[in-house]
């Protein structure tokens, strides 16, 4: 009797998450029917998107690159270092991630503003430039990777590493010779994640580096451009490419052993 | 010879080494036993550098080394998880410490090959860690630690994940380990066997203290 509840709890669950999965699917094949493959491939030939394609692949890969940058280091302290204040300063790297994207875009829109960002902007122009749309992309999806690699060195050992420290090591050289070998996998996945985080980027690059085409257009801000002059054959074909493009990180990640 | 003197180690409020005071003179066989949470692994951290006592000082061969960071120590440390590095080959592990010292190739790769037959670890050189057994890998993480040339060799239950057959034969290596380099060992167990066939100086963790129980 109680087999057949417990089976009938499964069941009600199994129904729940199929119930979830079939509405994605729904969503996913009816935008994918709104038109042909023909199309599809008709826009995405056209150079504005050709562009803003090239741009989403470059600027996501060099946003990624500087996430990964900083997340292994912090990562690292976060996990290995005991001290005062930690779980505030936990939470406040958090902050990237619940703040709305388009305030993350206003608030580097006011900072190029001040003195301090001004001065930054002699020596690197950010704002409504390339440049910015990394640095959007970067602000938000630093604080995945950093969660990311938090997680791996969590799930690692500090052992090895204290007994690299015995062998003769720096804490640098425990960090460069054993921890970061061993969190490779963790590496791969926090770049993919920091990758697929930027190339969903829209608010802040919108109000930080602008939608302006063959410039700072990329393949979200292409997607919004073209809804709003009322092409959604285009807007479709875009949004299409970029869940593909989601897909193949999605897999590159559960490759490496990681979870999203 | 090894001096602990007023080792004392609190943590919230709650005092686990209290006062410890020892002395094990070079070349000893030393092992240590207590029971589960007594703070026989916490010693062995204090001693090799890896955590800071709350008071107390740390003296080898009559130098003060409280201070000094673990790599400054010159002591050698087989945690009870062996903590082979992950992802680098036997050969790797065993030639870590003399790479890192700058060891010229030919130097450093005579250096493995005698520890690897010294600990007949030689067909395994080239191997993962994932691909060894029990007993394969506490050779490797010996060989590392004694790759080193440490003075002082500390041993946290390291043949606690042998069968007793490997044990048997680990315990023959250990004491042969200990003669050849001339090392002064501190071994953890919870073995009454394996502390009377290896220790010379038996020592026990008694309600935060250590206490010698018999010497050899």
């Amino acid at each position: 009797m109680s087999f057949n509840r417990s089976n009938l709890c499964w069941l009600a669950l199994a129904l729940i998450t199929a119930g979830y999965l079939l509405f994605w699917a729904l969503l996913l094949g009816a935008t994918a029917a709104y038109s042909t493959p023909d199309s599809w491939l008709q826009v995405l030939r056209s150079p504005e998107i050709l562009h803003a394609t090239f741009l989403s692949l470059v600027t996501c890969s060099f946003a990624a690159g500087f996430a990964l940058l900083l997340a292994v280091p912090v990562g690292y302290l976060m996990t290995r270092l005991e001290f005062r204040g930690k779980s505030w300063l936990d939470a406040a790297l958090d902050i990237p991630i619940i703040l709305p994207p388009l305030v993350v875009g206003l608030c580097l829109l006011i900072f190029f503003q001040t003195k301090i960002g001004k001065v930054i902007e002699m020596a690197i122009p950010f704002t409504y430039q390339v440049t910015g749309v990394v640095l959007a992309q970067f602000v938000v999806a630093a604080a995945f990777a950093i969660r990311t690699m938090r997680g791996t060195f969590q799930h690692l050992s500090a052992r090895p590493e204290d007994v690299a420290l015995t062998l003769g090591c720096t804490r640098f050289q425990a960090l460069w010779h054993v921890a970061l070998p061993a969190a490779r996998r963790g590496m791969v996945a926090a770049f993919c994640i920091a990758w697929a985080r930027s190339l969903g980027e829209f608010g802040p690059i919108l109000v930080f580096a602008g939608a302006t085409r063959m410039k700072t257009e990329v393949l979200p801000t292409t997607v919004w451009l073209e809804l709003s002059v009322g092409n959604l054959e285009a807007a479709v074909a875009v949004s299409l490419f970029m869940v593909l493009l989601a897909v193949l990180v999605l897999v590159a990640v559960r490759a490496t052993g990681e979870k999203v | 010879m090894i001096q602990l003197e007023h080792i004392t180690w609190s943590v919230s409020s709650r005092t686990i080494l209290d006062q410890v005071s020892v002395a094990i003179p070079a070349n000893t066989y030393a092992v240590l036993m207590g029971p589960t949470g007594c703070g026989k692994t916490t010693l062995l951290e204090i001693l090799c550098g890896l955590r800071r006592a709350t008071a107390g000082r740390v003296l080898l061969d009559g130098v003060d080394v409280t201070d000094l960071e673990p790599r400054e120590r010159g002591i050698g440390y087989v945690p009870q998880d062996l903590a082979l590095f992950p992802g680098l080959r036997v050969r790797e592990q065993i030639g870590f410490a003399p790479k890192l010292r700058g060891m010229a190739p030919d130097a450093l790769n005579q250096r493995v090959n005698r520890l690897a037959e010294q600990f007949g670890i030689a067909p395994l050189l080239d191997r993962l860690p994932d691909m060894l057994s029990g007993g394969e890998k506490q050779r490797v993480a010996l060989a590392r630690a004694l790759a080193a040339q440490p003075k002082l060799l500390l041993l946290d239950e390291p043949l606690s994940a042998l069968d007793e057959s490997m044990r048997a034969e680990a315990m023959v290596l250990l004491q042969r380990v200990q003669q050849e380099h001339a090392l002064t060992v501190l071994h953890v167990t919870h073995s009454s066997s394996e502390a009377a066939a290896l220790g010379t100086l038996h020592l026990r963790m008694v309600a935060g203290r250590l206490v010698v129980e018999s010497q050899g």
